[in-house]
């Protein structure tokens, strides 16, 4: 079977904090998936168009610095926005239970808080992706 | 989406979608690649190889910058492992090279090796004429030149540049040979290390061992690839061999032999994958391994069997 899941690991804003996204990574990675990486400080732009080039399957989004609220809705407009419709999006880091709903709403599938087992949030993607 | 048309239209989607269509053999790959084909041999590729942690990315990012500011248009294909055990792999390349993610002039692809040995390198030429038909000037195609099928790819490329590194063993003869042997240019990196005089020296040593069996010298170049020093001398050797290659009528030679050793694999993987299916379809290939593995029979001719009853060959 030659179809992998490629999935973008990517950490939105001016969070520094990586050892989660890493942890994940090399959890998805184990999991068999294709993990793309870019690294901190990325742009919502840059994590969209990084999204397109690679065609991921899947944006995984990891920030602890509370700038989910705006930056996540904002992501998920601009890959909308560039065609990518079979995108699935989950998040991750340091985001209140009370946030969850309206991140949901603007697009992100799941939201992983700390203390999940990365056998979770594999078993998710593998339900879920398109 | 018609990806073909959309991407000849300049689709960043489709020439994603169009890389995704070979890498995973969908059914419209064929016909994707059909359409393209006529758009394809303008661009110049360099295969970028070395070991692990030589700054190959570092360096692409670097001269795809540079190309940039001569106006040029880049594809980059970085490769990297996949797990043998697990078929998944950590394609982080592109974490080298984030300034470039929004040049419009640039496109960045990753892709896993994913253990297929001959494949990779056919998905790759796939990609990089993928990339040709949306009029890239330039294809970067990096790699770790550490097994066959890396060999195989930059092999492809009109232009090789091996990337090393000073202290990364005590000479050269622990790097991969063939690797050696294919370079048309050369970079040592990471120039600032101890250590460079004496890498510098063996290389163009084993350069003058060489020298009778090629008309062009390998340059040796010393750049800093993370600090951006010796890019533009780099961009000019290669230029350079460009220039010598045509001249001398390689660089056709090299296209057409290219083109051949292309042609050869797709018509070796189609009559392989025929064979194979007519194999599992006659149900009884557990039965042939069973009897070559108690020796009553041998695989030689178990193997003309197939070939006699299947495609009636003899």
């Amino acid at each position: 079977m030659e179809k992998r899941v490629r999935v973008l690991v990517a950490k939105p804003g001016l969070d520094g904090h990586d050892r989660g996204a890493k942890v994940v990574a090399r959890a998805l990675r184990d999991g068999g998936f294709e993990v793309i990486y870019t690294g901190l400080r990325q742009t919502p732009e840059q994590i969209a168009e990084a999204a397109l080039q690679e065609d991921v399957n899947v944006i995984a989004l990891s920030l602890l610095s509370g700038a989910h609220n705006h930056l996540f809705p904002r992501i998920a407009e601009l890959v909308r926005e560039k065609g990518m419709t079979d995108v699935l999006m989950i998040g991750g880091g340091v985001i209140p239970d009370s946030d969850i709903p309206s991140l949901k709403a603007a697009g992100i599938s799941e939201v992983f808080t700390p203390g999940t087992s990365t056998t979770t949030i594999i078993d998710y993607i593998n339900a879920n992706v398109k | 989406m018609n990806i073909a048309d959309e991407l000849l239209k300049g689709s960043r989607l489709a020439l994603s979608r169009a890389i995704t269509a070979v890498e995973n053999e969908y059914d419209d790959a064929v016909d994707i690649m059909g359409k393209l084909y006529a758009h394809t041999g303008r661009a110049h590729v360099i295969g970028i190889t070395g070991p692990p942690g030589s700054g190959k990315s570092t360096l692409t990012d670097k001269l795809a910058k540079e190309y940039r500011k001569q106006g040029k248009t880049v594809g980059i294909i970085a490769i990297d492992p996949t797990s043998p055990f697990t078929g998944g792999a950590i394609l982080g390349d592109r974490i080298r090279m984030n300034d470039l993610t929004l040049d419009e002039g640039v496109f960045i692809r990753s892709m896993g090796t994913r253990g297929s040995l001959g494949g990779l390198s056919r998905k790759t030429a796939e990609a990089i004429k993928i990339m040709d038909a949306s009029n890239k000037d330039i294809i970067l195609v990096e790699t770790v030149g550490v097994g066959q099928s890396e060999v195989d790819i930059v092999k492809t490329a009109d232009t090789i540049l091996v990337v090393l590194v000073p202290g990364m063993g005590d000479d050269i003869q622990a790097i991969k040979a063939g690797i050696l042997e294919i370079g048309d240019v050369f970079a040592i990196n990471k120039a600032d290390h101890d250590g460079v005089d004496r890498l510098h020296t063996e290389l163009e040593m084993m350069l003058d061992l060489n020298q009778e069996k090629t008309e062009w010298r390998p340059p040796v170049k010393r750049v800093i690839a993370n600090r951006g020093e010796g890019i533009s001398e780099l961009t000019a050797a290669i230029e350079e061999q460009v220039a010598q290659s045509r001249e001398s009528g390689n660089f056709v030679k090299r296209r057409t032999q290219r083109t051949k050793t292309e042609l050869l694999a797709m018509l070796d993987e189609q009559v392989g994958r025929y064979v194979r299916k007519q194999l599992s379809e006659s149900g009884n290939l557990d039965e042939l391994v069973a009897s070559i593995e108690s020796r009553t029979q041998n695989p030689y001719a178990v193997v003309n069997n197939i070939m006699t009853s299947v495609l009636g060959h003899n």
